[in-house]
């Protein structure tokens, strides 16, 4: 008993020096981003230049995030982990899972696999924002209801550049931080109601926008702007937009909440409400 | 118009009020004594950080704490000149890596919180430092 007990504890503080020599990546505080909805790292609604967790040069780095946004009508649910190895390449998945109001009925359900190749830059250092392109892979798997309102096909890819820059002290002596991405996509409400449609069914370049100042170095507010298509005739398309607030209290750590406001979805207008992510990293 | 004028001259004095009480950044960081209290409280952290305290091993630890305590003093405003070796020069064949160099930044911030730096005062130094990153990492 006793001798099962020492083992125990032995492997639980093997296991605590593994995840807090892992916890402790060589990246600053932050610079890992939060889970976006589609699971790369960035912020809420966008994905920015920054590759996920605290892995550096060298080093393998995690996250883990579980992120809900529900607004009037709808709710969507988001599960999702990412890698990086050497603050060079990032690998996510994510699985959404979109709730329709009972008028509807049913929800839309989609996983994304996305890649994200850090091509130059430090979002801190050096004379060049951190760049970086990215591809996502997205598959609706409750097709039925996108293919009647006019969606083209179930799955498909958007591509991706983006930009991201910290100033550490920028104006009021606080650290800024600002993101721009273009992403090529032709998916309707980000691939929740597939992908193309009868209006226009080639892909097409969207401009995504945040910026965001540090209050403290572990406390970020700021606002992202997302555009987006209008491929189908059956309703319209809005652009998308958030205020947030992050808090990383630690580096294993990050919580995310923002107001979101997603216009108008299938034909219902007034779509706000809240977002909350909770993010672990490794 | 008469209010215009008002809300002109409360602006122009809130403006400059800051402005003529505005400290440069040696000031802030408590001058002399508290650049000096603030290296060693860095250095401290540091000797307790498994990730980065062997590239100090075997260094003359009162001269690395009076070299950056003059380093910082130059740097932020102060009646100093730096007499050291530049950068390069002094951590050549060290193998700093990036997550060293930022080992080294979480500790300076640690100090300054244990000093209770203000967060605008430690970014004003961290932009001075940062620049440092390319000369230091190799």
């Amino acid at each position: 008993m006793k001798k099962s007990m020492l083992g125990a504890l032995g492997v639980c503080l093997f296991a605590t020096g593994i995840a807090s020599a892992h916890a402790s990546g060589g990246k600053l505080l932050a610079t890992g981003g939060v889970t976006s909805i589609e699971g790369a790292a960035g912020g809420g609604l966008t994905p920015w230049a920054l590759l996920s967790s605290y892995a550096e040069e060298g080093e393998w780095g995690g996250t883990a995030a579980m992120s809900q946004a529900n607004v009037s009508d709808f709710r969507l649910d988001l599960t999702a982990a990412s890698v990086n190895y050497s603050n060079r390449i990032e690998l996510s998945v994510a699985q959404q899972t979109f709730d329709l109001p009972e008028v509807i009925g049913g929800e839309l359900e989609q996983t994304i696999y996305g890649a994200k190749y850090r091509v130059l830059g430090d979002v801190i250092y050096g004379n060049y924002p951190q760049v970086s392109v990215g591809v996502q892979y997205k598959e609706n798997t409750r097709a039925a209801l996108p293919t009647a309102v006019g969606s083209q096909r179930d799955s498909d890819y958007d591509v991706y550049v983006a930009a991201s820059r910290a100033w550490l002290n920028g104006p009021f002596n606080r650290t800024w931080l600002a993101n721009a991405a273009v992403r090529a996509t032709r998916a309707n409400e980000i691939g929740l109601l597939g992908f193309g449609g009868d209006l226009e069914d080639d892909h097409q370049w969207v401009a995504e926008v945040s910026a965001g100042v540090f209050l403290h170095r572990s406390l970020v507010v700021g606002a992202e702007y997302r555009q987006k298509p209008d491929n189908l005739s059956f309703a319209s398309e809005s652009d998308w937009t958030s205020v947030f607030v992050a808090w990383f209290p630690s580096k294993s750590l990050a919580l995310t909440g923002a107001y979101v406001d997603l216009g108008e979805i299938a034909g219902l207008s007034g779509q706000d409400g809240l977002y909350l992510s909770l993010q672990g990293s490794f | 118009m008469k209010y215009l004028n008002g809300f002109i001259f409360v602006f122009v004095l809130a403006l400059s009020a800051p402005a003529a009480k505005a400290e440069s950044l040696y000031q802030q960081l408590g001058e002399q004594q508290g650049i000096s209290a603030l290296v060693e409280q860095m250095l401290f952290n540091i000797a307790d950080d498994r990730r980065i305290r062997h590239h100090f091993e075997g260094s003359d630890l009162s001269r690395v704490h009076e070299m950056l305590t003059e380093q910082i003093c130059d740097l932020s405003g102060g009646p100093c000149t730096y007499s050291g070796e530049d950068m390069e020069t002094s951590h050549s064949g060290m193998g700093v890596t990036r997550s060293d160099f930022n080992a080294l930044v979480e500790n300076l911030q640690l100090a300054m919180d244990d000093l209770d730096v203000p967060t605008g005062t430690q970014n004003q130094l961290l932009a001075l430092l940062a620049p440092m990153h390319h000369e230091i990492v190799e």
